[in-house]
């Protein structure tokens, strides 16, 4: 039988543990006031999230909230890479990625409570943020559905010879659909410059990984598609940021796809409606993660210890970002519903946009 | 007579169908050890393990279709889908392999399994999970659609949906699992095609199905206390097989029909029915039949406008008089 041979093509590694990634290339040219910015964001989707549970819970949002609370490092280490021509698209859990990205925590909260300042004027709801001007895509809640989505981004991009790259976020539940299976065999073979990245927390819903995928090392699929991939851990944002570089270099050089991994946590449940999480992983693993690997204890602690930052200014930033997510619940509460006739808008594009400009209808290259 | 949940009927159909036949499989995602999303199948996997409750990974088109195959054999898989809206995912299998399978086939091959869920709007959870598809079920020859109202319904349907050999399409309300009923103790099932007269009046026919039967029912009281008009409610129990006959009886004998659903109105199952009674007792009518369905658009998450998206008394009512007048 001929055993068919490796292809150049692909480049796989398991990141080694390095004594501190705050001392990768990628992270040493980052200036204090850069890294104090990552703290904000870090700390900011922490206390937003914090501040809608509570929101839900007095019933000023209704339907699903996911919370993030746990998983802050992935989306604020890669979206830090984003270039002028990186876009992102992630599933329903996208409270963190749309902060990220610098989306208002009012419209975001606006959203949750279903008010028409919301940034999908309150018809889309927690688990459907937007904001294409920010080359953010979304927000979607069908496991899996947005990874052909997240090709089709890298593809236009290829298409339109702009230099960049589409990262489209996934959990570990999702690697298991066909369309996630069907896009991996297609953007290796059409060389799309994609990063997906599997936010891998060990379970979906309840049922862990060992009970849903067959190989657990999710990564590896990729090499049924002869398609790079790496595996990292994501609680520290400089060791996201090291890797998800490596990938996003890639697919903007050379148009390759990558399937990166990183595994991380989610101290809530799958949704607060999930309140039996406890039942399914121990009170003892959710602590451990806690106490040892927390994203944003751990950027602290590392930032402090150069002199990047001090408590007093962990301290300020905590305070200003809870005030901030504070006053983004008074806005919502104070905001307007939409109009009923609202429900029949933005269902055709021609019918809401009347201008010939608005009709040629992209926010993608700005060339109406 | 015991009160239950629409829940724990369908739970007790379930079990009642395990603990019958050996073949009974209940398969989907999180409902062996998480108990289901919606708790429907709490408690069942503790007494029935993991043989007979399959907990699947999210791969809706795999184990849908992975049913199909099994059921040629002689497995009467129970699929549950978390949403009817994730059907999408596995539409192929639905509506390529389980409606046609055996047309195809000549009568080889037939394909007893049941897919249910719930499918429904109303929950605040925004257009993907909001999904109301029975009439796009109902489209594919091959495929039946039963829409219980209550939980006498939910037992009695759902148990003569898993002895039924052809695939079966359980639609589900989230709005309705808490809510109970009487459910009698001893066995009993309903026929698939047969429709209920929920109410019987005189002056205009409801004609309705799921939880808006039930809104119905509610509206024609309304419209008798207020308005003096006396509504025959009609619960289709289930869509495909239809019950021509009973809606037919009830317009001649009301002259009238104001037709009730969630469905989004173009191509909605009204559609159907409203040509069916034009077509076979046009002579009978007095007033244009009217429509109440879904405003027209994808599900909205807002809570107040999605209240008002879907049909309530208020709008059903508005009909009822417009129709009389
Ligand atoms: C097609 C489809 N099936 C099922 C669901 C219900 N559901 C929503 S999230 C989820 C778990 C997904 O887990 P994972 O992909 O690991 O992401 P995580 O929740 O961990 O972020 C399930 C089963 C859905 N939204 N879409």
């Amino acid at each position: 039988m001929a055993t068919k041979k490796k292809t150049a093509k692909t480049a796989k590694k398991t990141t080694k543990k390095a004594k501190t990634f705050l001392q990768a290339p990628i992270n040493k040219k980052l200036s204090a006031e850069e890294k104090i910015e990552l703290y904000r964001t870090i700390v900011g989707i922490r206390r937003f999230e914090e501040r809608s549970l509570r929101a839900y819970n007095q019933g000023k949002i209704g339907g699903f909230l996911h919370l993030y609370i746990g998983q802050e490092a992935v989306a604020t280490g890669v979206v830090s890479l984003m270039e002028e021509n990186d876009h992102i698209i992630t599933a329903y859990r996208d409270h963190g990625h749309a902060l990220a990205v610098g989306m208002s925590m009012n419209e975001c909260m606006a959203e949750m409570y279903g008010k028409h300042t919301g940034c999908s004027k309150g018809k889309g709801g927690s688990m459907h943020f937007f904001a294409p001007d920010k080359n953010y895509w979304g927000g979607h809640g069908i496991v899996a559905g947005q990874t052909p989505l997240g090709a089709g981004l890298a593809y236009a991009l290829k298409y339109k010879g702009v230099k960049g790259c589409a990262v489209c976020f996934l959990g570990d539940g999702a690697v298991n659909q066909g369309a996630f299976m069907e896009t991996l065999n297609l953007v290796s073979l059409w060389d799309i410059p994609v990063v997906f990245v599997i936010e891998n927390n060990g379970y979906s819903m309840g049922t862990s990984l060992k009970r849903s995928s067959a190989e657990e090392n999710l990564a590896h699929r990729a090499d049924g598609f002869d398609m790079a991939w790496e595996v990292c851990d994501g609680h520290d944002v400089f060791e996201v940021r090291e890797v998800a570089d490596r990938a996003m270099t890639r697919a903007r050089e050379e148009h390759k796809p990558f399937l990166l991994e990183i595994r991380t946590y989610r101290y809530r449940g799958h949704s607060v409606a999930d309140a039996n999480h406890e039942k399914y992983r121990t009170k003892e693993e959710i602590e451990d993660y806690k106490k040892n690997k927390d994203p944003i204890n751990v950027l602290k602690q590392q930032l402090i210890k150069e002199g990047t930052l001090d408590e007093d200014l962990v301290k300020q930033i905590d305070k200003e970002k809870k005030e901030e997510a504070d006053a983004a619940a008074q806005f919502a509460d104070e905001s307007p519903v939409a109009p009923r006739e609202e429900i029949q808008t933005d269902v055709y594009w021609e019918v809401d946009n009347d201008t010939e400009g608005k009709l040629k209808g992209t926010y993608f290259f700005n060339d109406v | 007579m015991a009160l239950i949940t629409y829940r724990e009927a369908i739970k007790q159909a379930l079990a009642e169908e395990i603990e019958r036949d050996e073949n009974v499989v209940i398969m989907g995602e999180e409902v062996a050890q998480y108990n289901g999303a919606y708790k429907v199948t709490e408690g069942l996997w503790d007494k029935y393990g993991d043989k007979r409750l399959v907990d699947t990974p999210i791969s809706e088109a795999a184990f849908s279709g992975l049913a199909i195959g099994a059921s040629a054999l002689g497995i009467r898989p129970v699929v549950e889908l978390m949403f009817m809206s994730f059907s999408y995912v596995a539409i192929d299998q639905l509506f390529n392999n389980a409606s046609f399978c055996r047309y195809m086939s000549g009568g080889l091959m037939n394909v007893p399994i049941v897919v249910r869920g719930p499918a429904n709007g109303g929950t605040n959870v925004g257009a993907t999970h909001s999904h109301t598809p029975e009439n796009m079920v109902a489209n594919h020859p091959g495929l039946k659609v039963v829409c219980p109202s209550n939980a006498y319904d939910a037992k009695g349907l759902m148990k003569t949906a898993i002895r039924d050999n052809d695939p079966v399409f359980v639609m589900e309300n989230t709005l309705l699992y808490g809510e109970k009923w009487e459910v009698p103790e001893e066995e009993y099932t309903i026929d698939l095609g047969v429709a209920n007269v929920l109410k019987e009046g005189s002056d205009v026919t409801i004609v309705s199905h799921g939880r808006c039967a039930m809104i119905s029912l509610s509206a024609a009281k309304i419209l008798k206390e207020k308005h003096g008009i006396d509504a025959e409610v009609v619960d289709l129990r289930s869509i495909r097989p239809l019950d021509e006959e009973t809606i037919l009886n009830s317009v001649k004998k009301t002259n009238r029909a104001v037709l009730v659903e969630e469905n989004k109105p173009f191509c909605g199952v009204d559609a159907q029915i409203s040509h069916m009674i034009q077509y076979k007792a046009f002579d009978y009518l007095d007033a244009p039949i009217h429509r109440v369905s879904a405003v027209d658009a994808p599900q909205i998450y807002a809570k107040d406008l999605e209240n008002w998206q879907i049909p309530n008394e208020e709008r059903i009512i508005e009909s009822v008089l417009k129709c009389v007048s």
